[in-house]
């Protein structure tokens, strides 16, 4: 995010330290991570030091902290969903992306991430894009929505 | 129809009556009702009145704890404090369970008129919806549903506002006091109770914390749903639950029942026929074996639950089951405390360990002595309760934790 951008969001939000979570939401949903320079811009309106701003970050999962992707995958990797077919969405995932966990394609695109349950356990197996939630999966339809995602 | 096709069909629909029957005689949270009539309706009788009626109920907690909901109100009611809260945890992030997503999406003005009956009672000024980031797709919905009761609480002089927060993803900010530092814009690390959340909560004040389905029970009990809810009753286990059903079952997904049924009967309609084993109240709860489906009792008298329900059938290697909660609670720990940060990790080694022949299987001994300390020097419910599956699997499954199988 931009200087500009960044201090949109603050503004729109506030410097109370009540307002940090949503602030920091809001700037990486913009990039899907925090860089540095926005957690010393948000450290500065905010009045704290940017390890503290850091150390929040940091602790939650979806505030991504390294670059990423701009469509970042969470495959569900527990139990329910682990059991009705995971490994086989996982495996199709890291083939068509040539990519293993961890990772973010090379032109940026794609970042391919575990995650712990996200309530679609019925429906599983299930994953993340972004905000989106694809639950039912099997390889066949990782393959068609991998394809819809490249030609965003 | 082959004669082995009937008898399925003329299984299956037995199956279904069943469910029927017990769907109905617990079917409040999902009936549509018109919430504002209602909220006009309680705002016809005193606070008082309220409160005695949730206190009549005998109306628990819904998120897995179980604490009665009219002594939490009227614990805050009679707090000291300038300002007063009513949060809604949706922060829903025990495996297996996403009732209250379905909720939550289906049900959303029943949570509100939950909050408001309570910043009645309470004489609360602020309301905020602590939801999960991965719900985050509701979030328009949500939000547009908070403006239209603000909206209506402004036209009526009523002093309440209510609105969204969002989690970012730590199952840990589920806890009530992980869930109050990370709205104060902190690590979502647990606090010490008490001081409990009613005396010094959010910004210090007194704060209700209550479950989704909690709140959305408190609207129904408003309704005129009381005597129903009372009727719904077995033993102290009083009214429905919502239930969250996966894993190796006929039917999954979400259904409302009576609470107070054995996990013979749960499995009954539920299981694929070939259950061996069924883990009750998520991750932090009992894994029930077969032997004891019929004298395990579903409910505040038996096993407590926040309605995750995941069967196991006999394909399934209870290994790989216990690894995979380890490595959730592993990941999930917020890391605070010693016990915990430490225990997970060596709880998880330790089973890899014994499986790989490294250590001895007495080495389970160890193990269990370390849970057990956890249980008791653990700062939060996450470290104390891990004790509950670990045990519950290890004993029943012991053959199966150090077989190659
Ligand atoms: C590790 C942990 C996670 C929890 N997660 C949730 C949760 O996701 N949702 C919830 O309602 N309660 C959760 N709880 C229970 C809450 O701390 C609290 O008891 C509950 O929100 C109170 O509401 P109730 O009385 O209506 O059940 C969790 C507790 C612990 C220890
Ligand atoms: S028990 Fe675990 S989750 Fe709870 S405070 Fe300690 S480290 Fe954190
Ligand atoms: S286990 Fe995958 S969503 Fe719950």
């Amino acid at each position: 995010m931009t200087k500009d951008d960044v201090a949109e969001v603050i503004k729109t939000h506030g410097t109370e330290r009540t307002n940090l979570l949503p602030v920091l939401q809001d700037v990486a949903a913009t990039h899907r991570f925090l860089t540095e320079e926005d957690l010393v811009r948000v450290a500065r309106a905010f009045k704290i030091s940017a390890a503290e701003v850091y150390s929040v970050a940091s602790f939650y999962s979806l505030l991504e902290t390294q670059p990423r992707g701009r469509f970042v995958i969470r495959v569900c990797r527990t139990i329910s969903c682990s059991m009705s077919g995971k490994g086989n969405i996982l495996t199709k995932l890291k083939e068509i992306l040539g990519i293993d966990l961890g990772e973010t394609t090379p032109d940026k695109r794609f970042s391919l991430l575990e995650t712990n349950c996200m309530g679609w356990c019925a429906e599983g197996p299930s994953m993340l894009i972004n905000d989106t939630v694809y639950s039912h999966l099997t390889p066949e339809k990782v393959v068609e929505i991998i394809k819809e995602y490249r030609e965003r | 129809m082959s004669q082995d096709a009937e008898k399925s069909t003329a299984k299956l629909s037995k199956v279904e009556k069943k469910l029927n029957l017990l769907k109905k005689r617990a079917h409040l949270i999902f009936r549509n009702i018109d919430c504002v009539k209602l909220f006009n309706r309680i705002l016809k009788k005193t606070p008082d009145e309220i409160l005695a009626t949730i206190t009549e109920s005998g109306l628990r907690g819904r998120g897995g704890a179980g604490f009665p909901t009219g002594m939490k109100w009227k614990a805050a009611l009679e707090a000291p404090g300038a300002v007063k809260y009513v949060i809604c945890n949706a922060d829903e992030g025990e495996p297996g369970t996403f009732k209250d997503r379905v909720i939550l999406e289906r049900q959303p003005d029943k949570i509100i008129v939950g909050m408001a009956t309570c910043a009645y009672v309470t004489k609360a000024t602020e309301g905020y919806i602590y939801m999960r980031g991965e719900y985050n797709f509701m979030s328009k919905e949500i939000k547009a549903c908070c403006e239209k009761w603000n909206d209506l609480f402004e036209k009526k002089d009523f002093p309440f506002r209510v609105s969204l927060r969002l989690g970012s993803g730590a199952y840990i900010c589920g806890e009530e006091t992980a869930l109050i530092e990370s709205m104060s814009g902190n690590r979502g690390e647990p606090r010490l109770r008490p001081p409990f959340p009613v005396s010094e909560g959010f910004n210090d004040m007194p704060t209700v914390v209550n479950n989704v389905e909690t709140l959305a029970y408190v609207t129904m009990i408003m309704d005129d749903g009381l005597d129903f809810f009372k009727s719904v009753a077995k033993d102290d286990s009083m009214g429905g639950k919502v239930f969250s059903v996966s894993g190796d079952a006929a039917i999954k997904g979400v259904f409302e029942l009576p609470l107070g049924m054995t996990v013979q009967e749960f499995v009954d309609i539920f299981g694929d026929g070939d259950t061996k084993a069924v883990q009750v109240g998520g991750f932090s709860g009992l894994c029930v074996p077969r032997k004891h489906f019929a004298t395990t009792i579903i409910g505040y008298r038996g096993v407590q639950t926040g309605g995750s329900m995941i069967l196991y059938n006999s394909t399934r290697s209870m290994y790989l089951v216990l690894k995979n909660y380890l490595e959730f609670f592993q990941e999930e720990s917020c890391g605070q405390c010693a016990p915990c940060r430490i225990g997970c990790q060596q709880l998880l080694l330790g089973i890899e360990a014994m499986r790989q022949g490294t250590r001895p299987l007495s080495h389970i001994d160890k193990l269990r002595e370390l849970v057990n300390v956890m249980g008791v020097a653990s700062k939060c419910k996450l470290g104390m309760s891990l004790a509950n599956p670990f045990n519950s699997i290890t004993e029943h499954f012991f053959e199966e934790i150090c077989s190659k199988w």
